[in-house]
C-alpha cells in the first residue's frame, strides 16, 4: 500500500472548489436556499447535517447529475455548472452497491480509463496499481457480489480516483457498513486522501465521522450554510445553537441575561460571543463542562446514568424539570444511583447563550 | 423441545434436512411425475402415431413428407426473418424507453404499463379486422400519392413488414413485464451515474453498463417474442401471409398422421431455437466471466 510517484504528482496542483449562490428547488421544497461554501485546496472537507438538508444535493451538483437553478459552481476558479458530468473530471464513491456487477474488481477500476481509451495493458497495469494502493491487491479477479460491503467501497474508492480526478466525492459511503469496518475504512480513506493530497467533500449525517475525518466541517441546515469551521472549532464555539445542538451533545439549562452577563444555577458567567437581545436565555453547556456533586442539600435528582467506559453519563432533572447531561469520570459517578440527590454547577468560564425557544 | 428453542438456528437445520428427506421429497417427486405425465404423455403418443404406421412398423415418412415438402424452408426462415426483426425492433424500442422512464420520469410508468397491456384485452382477431380494413382503405385513399408505394411495401409477401408491426405490439406486454423485471433488480440510476463520473457520455453509459446488466432482461424479452412470433397463426392467416405457422396448418390440413407429425416437428423447431438462443447467452456471460 505505497502511494506511486505516479499519484503524488497529481497532488501539485489540487483543486479548489467554490459553490456560488446555489439554489435548487425540487416542486415546493427547497433542496439548497443559496449555499456558498469553498472548499481549499487539498483539504477533505465534510458537508454535515439532518437528512433533507441539500448536503447530497450540493455534492450531486459538483459531480454534475443536478444543475442548480440558479448560481454556480466554480473548479479552480472556472465555471462547471454546464459541464456534463462525464467532463467533469470529479471521481465519486457513492452509498453503496454502485460497483458494476458485470465486471471484475479489476476491469471496475480500469473502467474509466477504457472510457478514456487507454490501452490495454496500461489501463489493466494502472488499474493493478490502484487495487494495490485501496489493499485489494489479490482481489482483482473477482466480482462484486463475491466481495465483502467493505471491499466493494474500497474498489469503488480506487475506481473513483483511476482517471486522477482534481476533486474526490464521497457520498456517505460508510453508512451501509458495519461498525467495525466503517472505523478502518475512514482511517484509510483519510489517509489516502492526504497522501494524495486530493481536493475531497465528504457528504455524512455521522458527526462522529464528519469531525475525525476531516480537515473542515460544514454544517448544513435547510439549504443553507449554517457554520463552516474545523472540528475542534465548530465543537468548542459552535456559531449558531443549531450547530451547537447537531454537533456533540448539548443540554440547554434555563438563565436569564442581565447585561451581558448570564445568571444560571445561581452563578453569573460572561457571555462567550454576542449576547442576544432577549432576557430569557438558555445557556448552551456540553455534558464534559457540567459539574455534579452528591450533596444531600441538592434540589437536582439523578434520573438515569449509563456507563460510556472511562467517563459515565449522567442525566440530572433541575428542579424546574429541565434535563441535563454530564459526563463524570466513573470513579466519581460510582455513587450516584438513580434518584440520588445532587447539585450541579458550571465552570467559570463564558457560556454560550441562546434565545429560549419556548 | 425446550433445547430446540433455546437455539433455534442449530436445531432448525437438521430438523429442516430431515424433513426434506422424509415429507418434502416424495411430495415434490409425486408433482415432478403427475407434471411430467401431463406433458409428455400426449407429446410420446403424438410422436408414437406419427412414426408408428399400423401395417408398415416404425417409419420416418410422415417428417420426410413435411420436410420434403413446398414451402417447408421458405416459410421456417420467414417465421426466422419475421421473428428477428421483430425482437430487434421492439427492444430498440424498448429499452431505451424503459431506461429513459425509470431514469427521467417514473411517475409516468403505470401509464405506459397500462399501454403495454392493452395488446393483451384486444383479441387478434380484432386486431386483425382492424388492419385490414386499413391496409384496404389506404391504397384506395392515397393512390395518387406516394404513401401508395409504401402500402404495398408494407405487404410485401417476400418480408410482410406489416406482419412485424403487428408482432411488435403483441410482443410489448411482455417485453414490457421481462424489461421490467430486470430494471428493478439493478439499480439504474446508481449504475449509469457511477458510469457517468467515471468519464463515460450517455450512449457508452448505456450499452457498456445498463445493457450488460440487463443480459437476462433481454434474453427473456426475445424467448417470449421468438415464442410468439413461431407460434402466431391469427394475423398471418388472415392478412395472407405464410410464415411457418400457417404453413404447418396448410400442410397438415388433410391428413390426420402429417397434421400431428407437424405440430410435433413445429414444437421440436421452437424448443431448439429457444436452447440455442439460451445457449447463445450464456456462452457469452461465461466467455465475460472468464475474460474478467
Amino acid at each position: 500500500m505505497t502511494v506511486t510517484t505516479l499519484e503524488k504528482a497529481a497532488d501539485a496542483k489540487a483543486a479548489t472548489v467554490e459553490f456560488r449562490g446555489l439554489r435548487r428547488e425540487f416542486g415546493p421544497t427547497v433542496a439548497l436556499d443559496g449555499l456558498d461554501l469553498t472548499v481549499r485546496p487539498g483539504e477533505l472537507l465534510a458537508l454535515l447535517g439532518p437528512s433533507g438538508c441539500g448536503k447530497t444535493t450540493a455534492l450531486r451538483m459538483l459531480a454534475g447529475f443536478e444543475h442548480p437553478d440558479s448560481g454556480e459552481v466554480l473548479v479552480d476558479g472556472e465555471d462547471v455548472t454546464r459541464v456534463p458530468a462525464h467532463r467533469r473530471d470529479a471521481g465519486m464513491v457513492f452509498q453503496s452497491y454502485s460497483l458494476f456487477p458485470h465486471l471484475s474488481a479489476l476491469d471496475n477500476v480500469a473502467f474509466g480509463l477504457r472510457m478514456r481509451k487507454v490501452r490495454t495493458a496500461e489501463r489493466r497495469s494502472r488499474a493493478a496499481e490502484l487495487l494495490d494502493l485501496v489493499g485489494l491487491a489479490d482481489k482483482g479477479e473477482r466480482f462484486p457480489h463475491q466481495l465483502s460491503g467493505g471491499q466493494q467501497q474500497r474498489i469503488a474508492l480506487a475506481r473513483a480516483l483511476a482517471l486522477r480526478p482534481r476533486v474526490l466525492l464521497l457520498d456517505e459511503p460508510l453508512s451501509a457498513l458495519d461498525a467495525k469496518v466503517r472505523l478502518t475504512l475512514r482511517e484509510e480513506i483519510r489517509r489516502l486522501q492526504q497522501e494524495l493530497g486530493i481536493t475531497t467533500l465528504f457528504v455524512t449525517h455521522d458527526q462522529e465521522e464528519a469531525l475525525s475525518m476531516a480537515d473542515r466541517v460544514a454544517v448544513m441546515r435547510a439549504g443553507r450554510l449554517e457554520q463552516c469551521a474545523a472540528p475542534a472549532e465548530l465543537y468548542g464555539r459552535p456559531a449558531t445553537a443549531f450547530v451547537a445542538e447537531f454537533v456533540g451533545t448539548m443540554s440547554r439549562i434555563p438563565g436569564r441575561l442581565d447585561s451581558g452577563v448570564a445568571e444560571v444555577l445561581g452563578q453569573r458567567l460572561p457571555v462567550d460571543g454576542d449576547a442576544p437581545a432577549a432576557t430569557e436565555i438558555d445557556v448552551l453547556v456540553r455534558p464534559e463542562a457540567v459539574r455534579v456533586r452528591a450533596d444531600d442539600a441538592g434540589t437536582a435528582r439523578v434520573v438515569a446514568t449509563a456507563f460510556l467506559g472511562a467517563a459515565t453519563r449522567v442525566t440530572v432533572r433541575l428542579p424546574d424539570a429541565t434535563e441535563v447531561k454530564a459526563d463524570l469520570p466513573t470513579h466519581e459517578a460510582a455513587g450516584l444511583g438513580s434518584g440520588a440527590a445532587v447539585t450541579v454547577s458550571l465552570p467559570e468560564r463564558p457560556v454560550l447563550v441562546a434565545e429560549r425557544t419556548q | 423441545m425446550a433445547g430446540s428453542l433455546n437455539n433455534p438456528a442449530r436445531v432448525l437445520k437438521p430438523a429442516r434436512g430431515a424433513n426434506k428427506s422424509v415429507r418434502v421429497r416424495p411430495w415434490r417427486g409425486v408433482v415432478l411425475v403427475c407434471a411430467g405425465l401431463y406433458f409428455l404423455v400426449p407429446l410420446a403418443a403424438s410422436v408414437v402415431f406419427t412414426v408408428d404406421v399400423p401395417n408398415q412398423g416404425i417409419t420416418f415418412d410422415a417428417y420426410r413428407q413435411i420436410v420434403s415438402a413446398d414451402g417447408f424452408g421458405s416459410s421456417l426462415l420467414l417465421s426466422l426473418e419475421l421473428a428477428a426483426a421483430t425482437i430487434a425492433v421492439v427492444l430498440l424500442l424498448m429499452v431505451p424507453a424503459m431506461v429513459a422512464l425509470r431514469l427521467g420520469a417514473p411517475k409516468l410508468r403505470p401509464v405506459v404499463e397500462v399501454i403495454c397491456s392493452l395488446p393483451l384485452v384486444v383479441p387478434p382477431i380484432a386486431f386483425v379486422a382492424g388492419i385490414a380494413t386499413v391496409l384496404k382503405w389506404g391504397p384506395e385513399h392515397l393512390s395518387r400519392t406516394p404513401l401508395f408505394e409504401t402500402f404495398v411495401a408494407l405487404q410485401n409477401p417476400d418480408f410482410p413488414v406489416v406482419l412485424v408491426l403487428a408482432y411488435v405490439v403483441m410482443a410489448l406486454p411482455f417485453v414490457y413485464r421481462a424489461l421490467d423485471a430486470g430494471l428493478r433488480a439493478v439499480d439504474v440510476r446508481t449504475l449509469v451515474e457511477a458510469a457517468r463520473s467515471c468519464g463515460a457520455n450517455w450512449p457508452q453509459a448505456l450499452v457498456r453498463v445498463v445493457l450488460p446488466n440487463l443480459r437476462g432482461a433481454l434474453l427473456n424479452a426475445s424467448f417470449l417474442t421468438l415464442a410468439l412470433v413461431l407460434g402466431e397463426f391469427t394475423v398471418a392467416q388472415l392478412l395472407g401471409f405464410q410464415p411457418f405457422a400457417v404453413w404447418i396448418y396448410s400442410v397438415g390440413g388433410s391428413q390426420a398422421q402429417l397434421s400431428v407429425a407437424v405440430s410435433v416437428l413445429s414444437l421440436l423447431v421452437t424448443w431448439a431455437l429457444l436452447l440455442s438462443l439460451a445457449g447463445l447467452g450464456g456462452r457469452s456471460r461465461s466467455a465475460s466471466a472468464s475474460r474478467g
